[in-house]
């Protein structure tokens, strides 16, 4: 059996009188491909937002690997192991693409290289520029974007940025990688391609993901459980199949 | 390939470090005149000026309107050091960079205590901290007792020889462009664009913001110390006054003309500025000193439409200093410094009229087939 990566407990945000989440229970394991769905405004990326330290959840908590991380910051939360995506691209538009993952393996600890190091240009510094770019050159070739290393990524078209940010969050080494709608803007081609990036790198460094998205059959080929939210609460939770097809879920989606 | 990208990194160096043994040089023997000596100090302390505050403006991407201030730290408090060691070293090397390193480590400090409240505030709001800051400390030394700091009647610094303290300068300027640029081009380098690019995809990918912030402030404030130093060695007194939020801006106009993100930008138009603002003060004497300000303004105004005026860009495509550098170490056999599907819609006309499309008449080729073809038969 394997063990259990994140563990949310009674997670819930209130913005004034707002209860944007509430009552979330989760339990992802090992290795798993878990998604996030629900209507528009049903607060799953507030739930995001919490799991990253950008919101402080006003109560419950929430574990990886059995570590409390609830309310710490950003920074540490990431060294943890939680990187994400964001839903609307925020890549670092003046720079490279491999650069944008470099940034990414800065907190590395094979690549520590201290401030008076690069400063004084000592040894060391150039021997891990030069690690970090053979690591950065593999995970853009993972995502398929090797040969674009030297462009500009805000030049990029929609979907290999997409990608690119899913080769960042990949590069900070993550134990849990969230994914705020990494299908969205892509043609069904461009999507087959990345349901295939998001299991290869499932299988590849044993991550465990969670996914946002809307797009149905991108839920359904990937994820084996997912959470339906509406209104900041769980709808229906379980098996993929069962729950996408719960009379409740339909509603909520159509409206009937 | 490689050689050049190098050599394009050690361009600034070079040049800068060869001017500095050609001025040397010209001073040993006589030649250069009193006001270039005055221009030479001017323009050292300018770039090390605008170098360290493009850091923070161009590369961090916050607004600092407080450089001035630390740069009246360096200035009073290296001065005061300086005029303390008298007895001991004289008026020798020593004594100067003694001096200069303490005036840059106050300044430094300075710049860590304002920045680590500062700092959690950002744009708008940084600026106006940063702007009292310069003004608070420029009125703490205006209100100083006289034999502390001279107060009103500014701080009397010992009369250095001034024919090598442009020397002096210029080192300085080495040293920190070496360090600027050598943390620009590392992994730290990196974290603090990427603060600029996007601050919350920088802390998502768990770049310790408030660090780097940190660092960059510490750095730049460092510099401006140091810069206050060297300035208070060229004045034999140091009036407060200078230090307003005027000058802190006009070091902002340095790196805003020298384009953000730029080093060699900054150096550059730092080195132009106070050219122009010296020959200003030279040329314009007497009746005419008040027109310094309006020709100075005018000049920024022609520049600034210059490098945004949308009709000149062609014009500015083609002869930048960039394009310039790439002519000097491309290799002579690949004339064309452009990709191939760069130069494919180069060659794409950009305006074709279309009477000439309408009226050209298809023209049989008469080789092709000699005999008009007989339909159906």
């Amino acid at each position: 059996m394997s063990n259990t990566v994140l563990k949310i407990e009674n997670l819930g945000i209130t913005f004034g009188g707002l209860k944007a989440v509430q009552h979330l229970n989760l339990e992802i394991k090992e290795k798993q491909l878990y998604g996030l769905v629900g209507p528009n405004g049903a607060g799953k990326t507030t739930v995001f937002n919490m799991l990253t330290g950008v919101y402080k959840p006003t109560e419950g908590e929430f574990f990886l690997n059995g570590e409390n991380l609830t309310g710490k910051s950003q920074e540490l939360i990431n060294h943890k192991g939680i990187a994400r995506t964001f839903q609307n691209i925020r890549l670092f538009n003046n720079m490279t693409v491999i650069r944008n993952v470099l940034v990414g393996l800065h907190y590395q600890p094979e690549f520590k290289c201290g401030f008076f190091t690069s400063v004084f240009r000592l040894p060391r510094h150039f021997k891990i520029e030069k690690a970090m770019r053979e690591r950065a050159k593999e995970i853009l070739r993972i995502v398929g974007l090797e040969e674009e290393r030297n462009n500009l990524s805000c030049n990029l078209p929609y979907g290999k940025q997409r990608k690119l940010e899913i080769a960042r969050a990949l590069a900070t080494n993550p134990k849990l990688l969230l994914l705020d709608e990494p299908a969205a803007g892509m043609n069904p081609q461009e999507t087959a391609e990345l349901m295939d990036i998001v299991r290869h790198i499932r299988d590849k460094y044993n991550i465990t993901i969670l996914l946002i998205e809307h797009d149905m059959k991108f839920v359904s080929g990937l994820c084996d459980e997912v959470t339906v939210l509406n209104f900041g609460t769980v709808l229906a939770q379980g098996n993929t199949k069962e729950a996408l097809n719960d009379p409740e879920v339909i509603k909520a989606y159509i409206g009937g | 390939m490689k050689k050049n990208i190098k050599w394009n990194h050690y361009l600034n160096y070079i040049i800068i470090g060869a001017l500095t043994v050609v001025f040397s040089a010209m001073s040993l023997t006589g030649t250069l005149s009193r006001l270039s000596y005055v221009l030479l100090q001017n323009i050292s302390i300018a770039i090390i000026l605008s170098v360290s505050l493009s850091v923070v403006v161009g590369f961090l991407g916050e607004l600092s309107l407080g450089h001035a201030g630390f740069m009246c730290i360096g200035a009073y408090l290296g001065g005061k050091v300086s005029s303390l060691l008298l007895p001991a070293f004289g008026e020798s090397l020593i004594n100067v960079i003694i001096s200069m390193a303490v005036g840059g480590i106050l300044a430094a400090i300075c710049g860590v205590i304002i920045g680590l409240p500062a700092l959690r505030l950002r744009g708008d709001y940084l600026a106006i901290v940063t702007l009292a800051f310069g003004e608070i400390v420029r009125s703490i030394f205006m209100n100083s007792s006289p034999e502390s700091f001279g107060g009103s009647f500014g701080l009397q610094t010992p009369r250095y020889d001034r024919t090598y303290l442009f020397i002096v300068g210029f080192v300085v300027v080495l040293i920190c462009l070496a360090v600027i640029q050598n943390m620009m081009r590392s992994k730290h380098g990196r974290a603090i664009t990427a603060i600029r690019d996007s601050e919350i995809a920088a802390r998502a990918t768990g770049i310790n913001v408030t660090k780097y912030k940190l660092i960059v402030f510490t750095v730049s404030s460092f510099f401006a110390g140091v810069a206050g130093v060297l300035y208070s060695f060229t004045q034999s007194n140091v009036q407060s006054v200078n230090f307003s939020y005027n000058y802190s801006i006009e070091i902002l106009v340095m790196v805003v003309l020298g384009g953000m993100g730029s080093i060699n930008g900054a150096i550059i138009s730092a080195t132009l500025i106070t050219f122009l603002d010296v020959q200003l003060q030279t040329i314009l004497t007497g009746d005419l000193a008040v027109l310094q300000d309006f020709f100075y303004a005018i000049i920024l105004i022609v520049i600034v439409i210059y490098n945004n005026a949308p009709g000149l860009k062609n014009f500015r495509d083609k002869y930048n200093f960039k394009n310039f550098t790439e002519k000097l170490f491309k290799k002579k056999n690949n004339p064309a410094h452009m990709t191939d599907d760069e130069a494919k819609w180069n060659r794409v006309p950009s305006k074709i009229l279309v009477d000439e499309v309408l009226s050209t008449k298809i023209q049989r080729d008469p080789t092709a087939s000699v005999k008009p073809d007989k339909e159906g038969k």
